[in-house]
């Protein structure tokens, strides 16, 4: 398979003052037909990421290709072949919502004939039709972002850029969203999704890479990712207070991998819960023990196990 | 391998007739307001100083070579109504579309050069420029209480003339409106506009600032001033006017030198 998009070497650097380096040499590859996400906190470099591959950034160094066309040198190639929806509200607000996407339509040289079919076509999928007349400016959220959805996807682009497609969403307006998506794997649409949600990211993508100041730390799948720990079980400890006895009295603990500390107290990587609880809590105890948790590992445990942070500081 | 499609004939036109749709489309929904707001500013004008100041014995002096002041006003608030649409037409709207916004982005993701999407804002900036025009030249011809004299002799220099003047009004719109916030515009109304149309020989032709030589200099800056004089020449002529050559020569530079700041300016504010 021929891959959608390819980054090599990627660097940005905004200019001052001070300089700010966005990106600090990102390499990725993206195939045809898979939905991947780009995960890392609040300025991780995921929107310039985004930003290089749909032609609203310039490189500082590196080279993107999008269905072999470089994005710096063939700019026009590759807009004709993507779709984008930043992370603000970029619609035409003197515009209505038809026209919104009939007008995209002309922008990519489609006849007035084509361009009302397809608009009122794309309406009537992303269930928009009564909304047809209502001016941009006046739409709800959740409401706009599938305007914006259905906009990028108006002149049959194979790969979709999401930017942080859910954030400012209420929680069903996401959920709306991520079956919009879902419904997007099976046309065959190739999507890249920047998040800092790891469910999102965990939900929607085949593959992901986590991303933080502006260096890819890890791609793989959901799965294999978490499968990296090499533990299926992790329990957030809150105790009143941490010390180095008690980190060491956990490690000491059968089939314990990993310890780190909190905020709230320790956090325990392990390999198998049995048994396991009891004599946690009865470490615990002597620490001011106020709450256990167990769950499995998640994406964000991923991250916090490479950077030490966890994803929204 | 890739699917390297090659572009649908006329792709780039027609694209930029798709941006073109979409300005007439607004434009049209706006057409009152955009009417309002051209006609204030010259109907005011016309009715205080050529109605009531004469009608309360303060009128303007009649100038040399006959011509009334009402006369001498025409071609300056036609070239004045020009500008004042080319930065309303452009300018705020950018600026507020570059800067609060971005819902420029649509556009600039057509499959286009995005110089190309200045370009035509730059042009119909122009063409709204003339529609400008248009709409102040019988107001401020059939409104003043003193006769006007408005003839037009030279048709082919009159068109190149509302031709240059109406680009230069577009290219001046896309200069400010790239390179203004949308917190400056009050700024901008203050240190820009306002100074260039009570000195853009608006009021008095360019020849009667002989009498003040370092402002006669000074205003050259200013492209309003090639807009009303060349209007004068061609809608006034008995009317002191520049040559026709320098108002040309200076119109066209001026188009070039700002044309060519704003589109610099719009691709430096989308692509980052």
């Amino acid at each position: 398979m021929p891959s959608a998009l390819t980054i090599a070497g990627l660097t940005k650097t905004y200019d001052g003052p001070p300089p700010v380096r966005a990106l600090a040499g990102v390499d990725l590859s993206v195939e045809a037909g898979e939905i991947f996400g780009l995960l890392g906190p609040n300025g991780a470099g995921k929107t310039t990421t985004v930003g290089v591959c749909t032609t609203r950034v310039r490189p500082g160094g590196g080279v993107v290709t999008i269905d072999g066309f470089d994005v710096v040198r063939n700019p026009a190639d590759v807009k004709r072949r993507i779709g984008v929806v930043t992370q603000h509200n970029t619609l035409d607000r003197s515009c209505t919502v038809w026209e919104n996407l009939y007008y995209h339509c002309r922008y990519f040289g489609m006849q007035g004939a084509d361009a009302r079919s397809r608009t009122d076509a794309l309406l009537t999928q992303f269930r928009l039709t009564d909304r047809a007349t209502a001016m941009a400016m006046t739409l709800s959220g959740g409401l706009a972002q599938r305007v914006q959805i259905a906009r990028a996807l108006a002149h049959h682009p194979t790969l979709l850029f999401l930017d942080e497609p859910t954030a400012g969403l209420d929680p069903q307006g996401r959920l709306v969203l991520w079956d919009l998506v879902e419904g997007l794997r099976a046309d065959g649409i190739t999507v890249v999704l920047t998040t800092h949600y790891m469910e999102e990211a965990e939900r929607l993508s085949d593959r992901v890479a986590i991303i933080d100041h502006g260096k890819v730390l890890i791609v793989g799948t959901p799965a294999d990712l978490k499968k990296g720990l090499g533990a299926n079980t992790v329990c957030e400890v809150a105790v009143d207070r941490v010390d180095e006895s008690l980190l060491q009295a956990i490690r000491a603990l059968p089939s314990v991998h990993e310890v780190t500390r909190t905020e709230r107290g320790v956090r325990v990587l392990t390999g198998s819960r049995d048994g396991l609880l009891p004599r946690l809590v009865e470490v615990a105890l002597g620490y001011g023990l106020t709450d256990v948790a167990v769950h499995e590992p998640t994406l964000e445990t991923v991250f916090i196990q490479m950077t030490g942070r966890e994803l929204r500081d | 391998m890739r699917s390297n499609r090659p572009a649908p004939p006329f792709s780039t036109a027609r694209a930029v007739w798709g941006l073109v749709l979409r300005d007439l489309r607004v434009l049209r929904r706006t057409f009152g307001p955009f009417v309002v707001r051209t006609v204030m500013n010259p109907m005011l004008f016309v009715f205080v100083f050529t109605y009531v100041l004469p009608s309360i014995g303060q009128g303007v002096t009649p100038s040399p070579g006959g011509a009334t002041y009402a006369t001498i006003l025409v071609p300056g608030l036609v070239a004045v109504g020009m500008m004042f649409t080319g930065i309303s037409a452009v300018a705020l709207p950018l600026s507020m579309e570059l800067g609060g916004t971005r819902e420029i982005e649509d556009r600039v993701l057509a499959p286009i050069p995005v110089e190309f999407v200045a370009i035509e804002k730059l042009c119909f900036g122009a063409a709204q420029a003339t529609l400008g025009g248009a709409v102040v030249l019988p107001l401020v011809t059939f409104i003043p209480a003193t006769a006007v004299h408005v003839r037009i002799e030279d048709w082919p220099l009159f068109l190149v003339v509302l031709l240059l003047a109406s680009l230069a009004a577009g290219a001046l719109g896309l200069a400010l409106g790239t390179a203004v916030r949308p917190q400056q515009i009050g700024l901008m109304f203050a240190v820009v506009v306002t100074p260039i149309m009570f000195l853009g020989c608006v009021y008095y032709p360019w020849a009667m600032l002989r009498a003040i030589p370092w402002l006669q200099w000074l205003v050259l800056l200013n492209p309003l001033v090639y807009m009303s004089e060349g209007l004068r020449a061609v809608l006034t002529p008995d009317v002191p006017h520049m040559p026709v050559w320098a108002f040309l020569g200076a119109l066209t530079i001026a188009t070039l030198l700002l044309g060519a700041v704003g589109v610099r300016g719009f691709a430096k504010r989308t692509i980052s």
